[in-house]
């Protein structure tokens, strides 16, 4: 038994009373054990200052990369193990009736956009709804059918998921996300057999929007919602604009398709908020989609792009 | 011995953070889950002391900070383990570490590791919420690795307490 020595601060509450591996109630261990902890402290400080601004032109991004292309497939693996318990609803269904599954629902989409767009709100704004919809069909968007296997944590302050389509799937950088219910995100990063999506309820998501039944257009920030339905703030460009409470907002849509198409529904106006002194309308957004419980989504692809896996054309047809 | 032990404590760590992103979601509150490599570091702790958990923290921190779909500032969640990893070090006991010890060591721990990540995220300016939305994270998440200790605490202390250097016995 060695002679216990009472350690000055921060060590006080540590009294060893048998020599293990770690014991510090010598000089030298206990010296060992700051350079060690200097060390570790310098090196987490070093990383945050090498990636102080996450993205491509990171030098943390290979190590990324690196883990993204090892922890993707361990994530899918555990996912598709976990999954059959979590929806039992699915459990019989392959994974090439999903792909059906996800046609069925995108007709079903379109069949309540227009349901919607006859609503009392927006039967004046019919035509133009339409011709969104339309629109988005013209440009030739295909979807590549994927399935998110993993969420980042709320403690981690940021809503992501990984998806199981990669660069094998035709999935790129700067790719619209959507679901049957509306917008889910964009692509941030993407390893071989998995993407990274940053969720538009994420507080350093920014989206275009236009009001359905003014077609203003404004931005629409997350406001890193923590329930199943995060909302988003909508700020309109034009400030004398007030959109009306129960309001569909649909994407804006970005030049090349990039990083969001047109023409997505994104939510309706839950409530309105006005700034007296800013002279500026906010308005609260419920997004349409579920955020707590994604699974079945679709990446949008430019139409004919090569993927391991089945594509779902601007038709509705597999190929 | 010192290869297995390294190797056991890479295995403890990938499936903590397998647990923590795609298991775990489909039963967490509001998103917020059990932070289990929080927990695999306390356990080295109360194990093997400070010096061993803040280079585990260290590591397991570092998987957080890179696995997708992780997306903030790299070394984040390494800091706020290496501090949880000393922190709960501290408290290493040489006899049989008292149930009770266990679960204050893991709600200390759990504070002050949810605490020092958003803190860091204040100072980079990294997207963190509202404070109150940041005060109900933390709290949740104690609550979720303080119901989780009795389930995990215990046989991951017995594996790394198996593979303790035989002259620690």
């Amino acid at each position: 038994m060695p002679k216990t020595i009472r350690l000055p601060g921060l060590l006080r509450g540590y009294r060893p009373l048998r020599p293990g591996p770690d014991t510090f109630d010598q000089r030298a261990d206990r010296s060992r054990l700051r350079s060690r902890m200097i060390a570790l402290v310098l090196a987490c400080l070093t990383l945050m200052t090498l990636d102080h601004r996450p993205g491509p032109g990171s030098p943390i991004e290979p190590a990324r990369d690196a883990m993204g292309s090892i922890f993707g497939p361990v994530e899918s693996a555990t996912s598709s193990v976990v999954r059959p318990v979590t929806a039992i609803g699915d459990w019989f269904t392959s994974r090439r009736a999903m792909q059906h599954d996800i046609a069925a629902l995108q007709s079903e989409n379109s069949r309540l956009k227009a349901e919607q767009a006859t609503s009392q709100y927006q039967r004046n704004q019919l035509a133009e709804f339409q011709g969104l919809t339309a629109a988005a069909d013209t440009l030739g968007q295909a979807l590549v059918p994927a399935h998110v296997v993993a969420y980042g944590p709320a403690q981690s302050f940021s809503r992501t998921v990984t998806i199981d389509a990669g660069s094998d799937a035709g999935v790129r950088p700067d790719e619209t996300v959507l679901n049957d219910d509306g917008l889910v995100g964009r692509v941030l990063r993407v390893t071989p057999t998995t993407a990274t999506v940053l969720l538009i309820v994420d507080t350093e998501s920014v989206v275009g929007g236009r009001v359905g039944s003014s077609m203003e257009v404004g931005f629409l920030r997350g406001r890193g919602g923590l329930g199943d339905h995060g909302t988003l703030d909508l700020q309109l460009v034009d400030q004398s604009a007030a959109p009306a409470k129960g309001d569909p907002i649909v994407t804006w849509g970005s030049q090349g398709g990039a990083p969001y198409v047109s023409g997505v529904p994104i939510g309706r106006v839950r409530a309105v908020y006005a700034s007296l002194r800013e002279s500026t309308q906010r308005a609260v957004i419920q997004p349409y989609v579920d955020f707590g419980a994604l699974d079945l989504v679709g990446v949008v692809v430019p139409s004919g792009t090569r993927s391991d896996r089945g594509v779902i054309e601007a038709d509705g047809s597999l190929r | 011995m010192r290869s297995l032990r390294v190797a056991v404590a890479a295995a403890l760590v990938v499936l903590a953070l397998v647990l923590q992103v795609a298991v775990f979601p489909h039963v967490a509150w509001e998103g917020i889950v059990p932070n289990f490599c929080l927990l695999v570091v306390v356990a080295a702790a109360l194990v093997r002391g400070p010096a061993f958990a803040a280079t585990l923290g260290f590591f397991a921190g570092l998987m957080l900070d890179l696995a997708p779909p992780a997306d903030h500032v790299a070394g984040r969640w390494a800091l706020a383990l290496v501090v949880v990893g000393f922190v709960a070090g501290l408290m290493r006991q040489d006899t049989r570490t008292p149930a009770t010890t266990v679960v204050a060591t893991v709600a200390v721990s759990s504070f002050v590791g949810t605490s020092v990540y958003a803190l860091t995220g204040l100072v980079l300016g990294d997207a963190v919420g509202s404070t109150g939305d940041v005060f109900r994270v933390i709290l949740v998440a104690l609550l979720w690795d303080v119901l989780l200790t009795p389930l995990v605490l215990p046989g991951v202390m017995r594996l790394l307490a198996r593979l303790e250097p035989a002259s620690a016995r």
